[in-house]
Formats: structure tokens, C-alpha cells, sequence
């Protein structure tokens, strides 16, 4: 089955491109990529002259809650959330029940993702056995099974010799250790940012530090080591103080930054709705000194991707006292409305450079065939829609969550078709012209 | 010819007391000049009018207080509420019914308010999100507790004629109370100049944002203060190393009639109880002559009285006679 | 603004009233004012007066606010609460006669309130009326034993008592609605 993606503005930057292009796939790959392309017997899709054409984003922290959690989120579910916010691949983590530290689970997602066939599924295992911090899970085994990455996300690995380890054997595989930086006595019982208005609503305090001191010691093994560690869902202005050292003294260190971490602050507590629990996630929102050095680092290169942390809870959940109430927001279907409006429209950065927050860099992070649209590769597409009106409805997801803090937002900027091996697996029926991409 | 004395306004816009931080300055006056008649009510013989009469409402308590709990409950009588009293449970160790389920399985009953006194901060401004009834909070989390500030600014206005440029000085775990929280908000709205004090490590951060002054110097805080408020150091709070040991705090933070001489001559002390003699405040001092302690708790009936009067809604104002 | 009532003659009301308190109570010993807030408390004040200049002996007077004994409260989900004040009687009103003082009698359910707020301080002897108008529209079965001036009112209209230590002078007025 030939199709002809003709037209369109396509933003590729491990490439190079970013102009009009033509685009021509060939079962489940790109055969060629280039100007006034023939169509010869291929379905010809005209792509409106305001639609940005990309290689598949690629959301590398997601939790798909599949096995154990069903009740919030499964790989199916998960899938069509991310086909819907734009996404050709997730990575998610192995925080699940049983946690992902063995071939069997791993092998089950894979299995629920290829039986619901929407986003392509990159498991992430567990360092440690359990996420215990006591003993390495079999990483070659998690590895041949399909694991891309380890991490014990949820927590941190729990000693510095442990994480040494870590580093050292995975480097075996070139397979990065992804670190969920948290020093555990600093965060205590904290449940929102250490500050004024957790202060003031008289909730407990997680300071900015308790991640950086944990990203300090990750990045100096990474350096010693020779390893490569990602800085998970970093937040604060002092853990991108270090990712930046570090990078400068040679250490293999990657980061990534969450849409909330640079869009919202500690200050959304209590405005519009006082302890609300749409805002508890963790790390929390932080200041707006820490936002906007979120913001900073993202235009200047020294934050690397940008991923959700989708972590989707049942509605009963979250409706809780605020101390009660899980971490964690859902964030596949509004992340690419949030890019467009708080990172191009205000010229933060470009459009390119966005691709490579959402794509080129995830993809190489994790060394996985993505993240470019090269003739030969998948043709794993998103088709974005920057002029399209958007109301944030949490009602008319497709994750079975809804806890987000973006209810109600108007915002400029979607997507209007997600592309998977080829296949459309996902149409914006309110984008109008989107519906030219229907299979 | 004096024209008689009238608040500026006579109504509280709100369905709710969740805190002082909802509450504009006239509106505290409102509340206080209220409770100044509640008060009469309770040294007459027969103690009770009819005005909340039929009305039901329930104490809803998930932390112990027999204090705060009898309090309403006697204000609530004296109204001719029916009062119902539920001692419910919090812990995460109990699975039991949710916050949110307990409210709506009352609120099918048709409480007119329900009094709120949780270990979590916010709880009571869930329950006013899902609840038609009132809600007066009595205390949540380490949020706030109104009702106690606006007793505390009974007591100092009966003593002090104003609470507008008085030196308060509040001392003692700062970081884990509500009573703080309240009166720093009340205090600062109705101008008065707030010193708090303690430990950098109980210190609320971002508090000087509120427009108090802070200093981990004792005596600095209660130099010619009007008003000396001791706080609890809540030991039932704390996770670990926020002070070395309750010695050392009565030594460096404790309130002493010594200490106390810094202070004006006529400072009144006051305490929300229940009290560690011996860590935040001395007995000499606790039982001296300076110490209202007992009388806030006197007034504490007043205050609620005009809080559920308040908050319980009412006809316009008639003039048929 | 028809003024019914001026000074002089709101003057005269009450020493007429004084005379007839002393005629139909053989002796003020046992006898006492106590004005419903808040113009009611005034007149007591005043009609005291106008008796132990009579009589030469001391009155007692006490002000009663009937706020949270009327009827209406709670008649409405929100709505701005009438103005709660003290009550005042400082002595004890068993066994005595209590002589209930207010500006305008109406519908009946202020001194309806009255009673319920004195029964609730003591057990009186006797309870008698004293008002300086009555405009008539009862709506309960209550009377006045003494009245200043009969005013037949129509519903609409409405009697606006301003009294020198309330309201800057003395006048009683019946006006319009709007």
C-alpha cells in the first residue's frame, strides 16, 4: 500500500529539512522524501499548506499501568492517548504490579501493545529487583526481551553503589540508566514545593534540593563510570544547574523537562482552586524562577527532551484530602497543545527545535529506530496542526484518566493525524483537513 | 448625641468559614461585635435563644479535641441547634470510608452545617466543593484554625480596646501550626505589627511575605510587645531533628516571667492550649496575672456562637414591628 | 413627609403616659422599664425619667435586644443577618412588674419576641405595654396598655420614628413606600 504525503511542511531535523517536501511510503516504510514527487498508483494525500509534517513523536516517560493498575490506565488505553496527542512511540515504565524486573512482564506488554496496535511500546526495566535498590534485576534478559532502558522511576536507585553498578554494567549494552532523582530523608512527607504557598496553605514541603543533590551524585558516576544516566522529570533550577556541569566535564548525561515543569508553579495551589489535586505531582511544581530556568534550558540545549510523566490515576483517587491524594498527571493528549503554546508561539524556540525535544533526541537517547524521517525508516509520522483551536476536555480523553491541570485551557496548536508504520491510526475530527489522512 | 454603634456591614457573604484568608477586615469586626452580644447570652440564667432553633448540625471531628468540640457544641446548644457529634477516623491504616464518601452519605441527611476538624490541610475546602451544607472549619491540617483567631482577637480587644498597632509577638512551632497561620492572616488584616518567632528550622518559609516580622531571637520578638502568644511545640507533629531536645528549647525559646520583663508592663499572655508547661511556657507565667489563657477559652463559645449565627443566614432586615 | 408626632407633642405623650402608668399601678416599687432595642430602650430611658420626676423616687430601666428571639430568621438560605446587640437588665425581673416599652406597635411580632426574651430572664408578675404609636394591622393578638397617639396606617405606608438620642431630633413621620 503507497501513499503520497504531498505537500506540507515538513520539520526534520536529523535531516536537516524544514521546508515543503513530498513524502512517499511504501508499506510500512518511507521509500522517498523530496520535491514534486510522482505519485504513480499511490494514494495521494494533499496535506494543507498549514500542517507540519514530523518524524513520529516519541514520548520517553510514560506509565501505561499495565500489568496491576488497569483500574487507571492499560496499554491500550495508554496507546490510543498517545496516538491522540501526536505520539508514534511511548516508552513506560516498569512501576507496574508486578514491576517490570523480568522477561514474562515485559513480554506481556509487548504482547498488549501489539494486540492493540496503536503507539509502538518501548519498555523500560527495572534497575533493581522489585525497585528494591537491593539487587540488580537480570538486565541482559530484561534487554533481550525488549527493554530499551532501566530505571526504578518512582524512586531513586537507593545507594550510590548501587547506581555505580548500574551504570557500569548497562553501559554494557549502551542502554542508559533513567534516574528518578529524589533524596528520600529531604522529601520526608513533603506533597507540594518547599516555599511560600505550600507554606501558606500549610502543606508539607519537598525542597528544590532533594532532586539536585540526587542528580549531583547520579551525573559525578556517570562521570566516573563511563555510563550514561537521564535526569527524569527534572524540575528544578539547581538539578539543571548540574546537568550542565556535568555536561561540560564530559559526563553522559541526558535530561528531560515535563510540560507542567514549564509551564505551571507552585502558585497554581491555590489559584484557581485551592488544593487541587490536578496540581500534586512529583517532583511538584516549583517556583517561577525554576519555570523559567526550565524555559532556559530548553532554548539554549542543555535540556534534551521533552516527555510527560503520564501518569493517569482513577478518578476516585484523586478525589482525596491533598495528602492523601497519588502523585501524578496525565499529559499525552494536551503536551503538544502546551509545546505550540508556551514554546513556539511566544518564540521560546522553533519549530525544529521542538522536533528534537519530542523525536530526534528521544529516539537517540534510547537508541531505538526512530525520531527521523530518512528514506528506509518507519514511517512513523505526526502530523501537527499549529493553528488549530484547542479546549482542553479531560471528558473526551482516550486515556481512561482524567486527572490533568490543563481542564478548560484554550489553546492554539494540535495534532490532526498520527501515522504508525504507515498506517493512520489516529484523525482529528476537529481539525478540518485532517480528515484527508483517514485510512 | 452619639449615634449607636454599628458594624459597617451586617452580613457575611459566604457559605462557608474555611479561613481567615477568605474573611475582609470589616467582616472579622462583624464577627467580634457579634459575639460581644453571644456573649451576654451566656450569664443570663437561662443560657439559650431560639435563634438557630431546628437547624442541624454536626461535628464532624477526625482529630481528638474536647476542647474545640465542646466549645462549638455549647455554642451550638445555646442557639437551640440540634447538635450531632461524629468522632470519625483518619488514619490510612483504617480503609474505611473516604473523606468525600462521609460527606455525601451526611449531606443525604440534610445537615445545615457541618463543623470540620481534620488532620489534613484542604480537607475542609473538599468537602465545601461537594457539601450544600456550611462549613466552618475547626481546624485542618496545619492550614488553619479561624475560630481560634478570632477568639484570640476577642480576648486581646476586650484587654487592649484595638488590635490595630498593638506588638503581637507569636512564639513557638510555627511550621506545623494552624493557630499561626490564622492569626498571622487576621492579625496583619486588622493592622497590627506581628513578630513570630522560633527556630530556623520550625520557620514557615516565605512568612516575612505576609507582612510579619521574623527572628529566631526570642527576646527581639517580645521587646515591648502588647501581646505575647505562645504556641505548642507539637511533638505529635514532628519528623525528627527539628530541635535538639524540649531542654534546650525552654532554654532559648521558653517563655519565663525573667524573659517576660522585656515586654510592656501590661502584655497580656496567651496560649491556644493545650499547653507543655515547661517547653513553651513557664507555669509562673501560664498561671500569673498577665496570663488570659482561660479567658480565651471563655470566649471561645462567644465567638462560635457568632460564627454559626453568622454563617446560618437570616431574613432581610425588617422594620415591622 | 406628614409629620404626625413634633417634639413638644412626643413630650407631652410621655408625661401623659406617666401619669397614667402611676394611675392604673398603685406603686412604682416593684415596677420596671425595660425598651426593646433600638428606639424602644430610648423612650424607657426617658418615660424613667418623666416618673421619678413625679414621684421622686428612683426607676429602673434595662434594654432588651429581641434579635435572636424573632421569627423571621432563617426564613431565607442566605441573606444578611439582622444586627445582633446586648441585651441589658441589670437586676432581676422575678416577681416584678415589667413595663415593656417600644416606639411602634404593627403586626405584633416584636413584643411577641419580647415576651419569649423576658420569660427566658425570670418569672415576671406582671407584663404591661407601653408604645408610642400604634399603627393597627395586628396579626397577632396583642395589646398595648398604653399608646402616645393612634395612627390608622394603610400597608403601604410606612411610620419612620426618629428620636434627639438616635437620630438627632425628635419627630414621628408616616410616608409612602416606594
Amino acid at each position: 500500500m503507497r501513499r503520497l504525503l504531498k505537500g506540507g511542511r515538513v520539520v526534520d531535523p536529523a535531516n536537516g529539512r524544514d521546508g515543503s517536501f513530498d513524502i512517499l511510503i511504501d508499506g510500512e516504510r518511507i521509500a522517498r522524501v523530496g520535491k514534486d514527487l510522482p505519485a504513480d498508483g499511490a494514494q495521494v494525500i494533499e496535506v494543507p499548506a498549514n500542517f507540519v509534517v514530523t518524524p513520529g513523536l516519541f514520548d520517553m516517560h510514560v506509565h501505561l499501568r499495565e500489568p496491576g493498575q488497569e483500574h487507571k490506565e492499560t496499554v491500550a488505553t495508554g496507546t490510543a492517548s498517545a496516538v491522540a496527542g501526536g505520539f508514534t512511540a511511548v516508552a513506560c515504565m516498569p512501576n507496574t504490579s508486578p514491576i517490570n524486573d523480568n522477561a514474562g512482564v515485559t513480554e506481556f506488554i509487548l504482547q498488549k501493545a501489539a494486540h492493540a496496535n496503536l503507539a509502538r511500546v518501548y519498555p523500560i526495566g527495572a534497575v533493581t529487583k522489585g525497585s528494591k535498590g537491593e539487587q540488580l534485576s537480570d538486565i541482559a534478559e530484561l534487554r533481550a526481551a525488549g527493554c530499551v532502558a532501566i530505571t526504578d522511576d518512582g524512586w531513586p536507585v537507593r545507594t550510590a553503589l548501587m547506581m555505580r553498578r548500574a551504570l557500569e554494567y548497562a553501559s554494557m549494552f549502551k542502554m542508559p540508566v533513567l534516574e528518578h532523582c529524589e533524596d528520600p530523608s529531604l522529601k520526608g512527607e513533603g506533597v507540594a514545593n518547599e516555599g511560600y504557598h505550600a507554606s501558606v496553605l500549610g502543606l508539607r514541603g519537598i525542597p528544590g534540593v532533594a532532586e539536585s543533590i540526587m542528580a549531583q551524585r547520579d551525573i559525578a558516576l556517570a562521570e566516573m563510570t563511563g555510563g550514561t544516566v537521564h535526569i527524569c522529570h527534572m524540575s528544578a533550577a539547581t538539578s539543571l544547574r548540574a546537568v550542565r556541569e556535568g555536561k561540560q566535564h564530559g559526563a553522559r548525561v541526558t535530561c528531560e523537562v515535563a510540560p507542567h515543569h514549564f509551564t505551571l508553579t507552585d502558585e497554581s495551589l491555590a489559584t484557581p482552586v485551592s488544593y487541587d489535586t490536578n496540581m500534586k505531582m512529583n517532583p511538584p511544581l516549583r517556583t517561577a524562577s525554576d519555570r523559567d530556568e526550565m524555559l532556559k534550558g530548553i532554548a539554549d540545549g542543555s535540556v534534551d527532551v521533552i516527555a510527560t510523566d503520564h501518569a493517569p490515576h482513577h478518578y476516585d483517587e484523586k478525589k482525596m484530602e491533598f495528602d492523601l491524594a497519588p502523585f501524578g498527571i496525565v499529559g499525552l493528549e494536551t503536551c503538544v497543545s502546551i509545546c505550540f503554546a508556551r514554546l513556539i508561539q511566544p518564540g521560546v524556540i522553533t519549530l525544529t527545535r521542538m522536533i528534537e525535544l519530542l523525536s530526534t533526541n528521544p529516539a537517540r537517547i534510547l537508541n531505538v529506530p526512530a525520531g527521523t524521517l530518512s528514506e528506509g525508516a518507519l514511517a512513523d509520522i505526526s502530523v501537527l496542526a499549529p493553528d488549530l483551536q484547542v479546549t482542553v476536555d479531560p471528558s473526551r480523553f482516550k486515556s481512561k484518566a482524567r486527572n490533568t491541570p490543563f481542564g478548560g485551557w484554550q489553546l492554539k496548536g494540535g495534532v490532526a493525524a498520527t501515522i504508525v508504520g504507515g498506517r493512520t491510526v489516529y484523525v482529528n475530527d476537529h481539525a478540518s483537513g485532517a480528515e484527508r489522512f483517514c485510512p | 448625641m452619639t449615634m449607636p454603634q454599628v458594624a459597617p456591614i451586617s452580613k457575611l457573604k459566604h457559605k462557608d468559614l474555611l479561613g481567615i484568608s477568605d474573611l475582609t477586615p470589616d467582616e472579622i469586626l462583624l464577627i467580634l461585635d457579634t459575639a460581644e452580644a453571644m456573649r451576654e447570652i451566656g450569664e443570663r440564667p437561662i443560657k439559650k435563644v431560639p435563634a438557630l432553633r431546628g437547624k442541624t448540625i454536626v461535628n464532624l471531628f477526625f482529630e481528638a479535641s474536647t476542647r474545640t468540640r465542646t466549645s462549638f457544641e455549647i455554642a451550638e446548644k445555646r442557639l437551640s441547634a440540634d447538635t450531632l457529634n461524629i468522632a470519625a477516623q483518619t488514619s490510612s491504616l483504617v480503609k474505611g470510608e473516604t473523606l468525600v464518601d462521609t460527606a455525601l452519605n451526611l449531606e443525604a441527611m440534610a445537615p445545615d452545617m457541618i463543623v470540620l476538624r481534620h488532620a489534613y490541610s484542604g480537607a475542609c475546602h473538599l468537602l465545601s466543593r461537594i457539601c450544600q451544607a456550611g462549613i466552618i472549619n475547626a481546624g485542618d491540617g496545619m492550614h488553619e484554625h479561624p475560630t481560634q483567631a478570632l477568639l484570640d482577637a476577642f480576648t486581646i480587644r476586650e484587654h487592649k480596646k484595638r488590635i490595630a498597632g498593638l506588638k503581637v509577638a507569636i512564639v513557638g512551632d510555627l511550621l506545623h501550626s494552624r493557630v499561626l497561620r490564622s492569626n498571622v492572616q487576621l492579625l496583619t488584616k486588622l493592622g497590627a505589627d506581628v513578630w513570630v518567632s522560633g527556630p530556623p528550622t520550625l520557620m514557615p518559609p516565605g512568612i516575612e511575605r505576609q507582612g510579619v516580622r521574623r527572628t529566631t531571637s526570642v527576646d527581639e520578638a517580645i521587646e515591648g510587645a502588647d501581646v505575647v502568644m505562645l504556641l505548642r511545640v507539637q511533638l505529635e507533629r514532628m519528623q525528627g531533628a527539628f530541635f535538639p531536645s524540649l531542654r534546650e528549647y525552654f532554654n532559648v525559646f521558653g517563655m519565663t516571667r525573667e524573659r517576660l520583663r522585656r515586654a510592656k508592663s501590661d502584655v497580656i499572655i496567651m496560649h491556644p492550649g493545650p499547653m507543655n508547661r515547661g517547653v513553651e511556657i513557664d507555669s509562673d507565667v501560664a498561671d500569673g496575672p498577665d496570663s488570659v489563657i482561660l479567658e480565651q477559652v471563655a470566649n471561645g463559645v462567644a465567638v462560635r456562637m457568632a460564627v454559626l449565627y453568622l454563617l446560618a443566614g437570616g431574613a432581610e432586615h425588617e422594620t415591622a414591628a | 413627609m406628614p409629620v404626625i408626632m413634633d417634639a413638644d407633642r412626643l413630650g407631652r405623650s410621655l408625661t401623659r403616659i406617666a401619669h397614667e402608668i402611676l394611675e392604673r399601678n398603685r406603686s412604682i416599687e416593684r415596677l420596671a422599664l425595660v425598651g426593646i432595642r433600638t428606639r424602644g430602650d430610648v423612650l424607657a430611658k426617658r418615660l424613667a425619667g418623666v416618673l421619678e420626676q413625679i414621684t421622686r423616687a428612683p426607676v429602673r430601666t434595662g434594654a432588651l435586644d429581641i434579635t435572636l428571639y424573632r421569627d423571621d430568621l432563617m426564613r431565607h438560605a442566605v441573606g444578611p443577618q439582622p444586627l445582633v446587640r446586648r441585651t441589658e437588665i441589670p437586676f432581676s425581673i422575678d416577681d416584678q412588674k415589667i413595663l415593656l416599652v417600644d416606639d411602634v406597635l404593627y403586626t405584633g411580632r416584636t413584643i411577641r419576641a419580647a415576651l419569649d426574651a423576658l420569660i427566658d430572664f425570670g418569672r415576671p408578675k406582671e407584663i404591661q405595654l407601653v408604645v408610642l404609636v400604634d399603627r393597627g394591622h395586628r396579626e397577632l393578638p396583642i395589646k398595648a396598655d398604653y399608646v402616645g397617639k393612634n395612627v390608622p396606617t394603610s400597608l403601604k405606608e410606612t411610620v419612620t420614628v426618629r428620636l434627639t438620642e438616635t437620630d438627632g431630633a425628635d419627630e414621628v413621620s408616616v410616608n409612602q413606600a416606594q
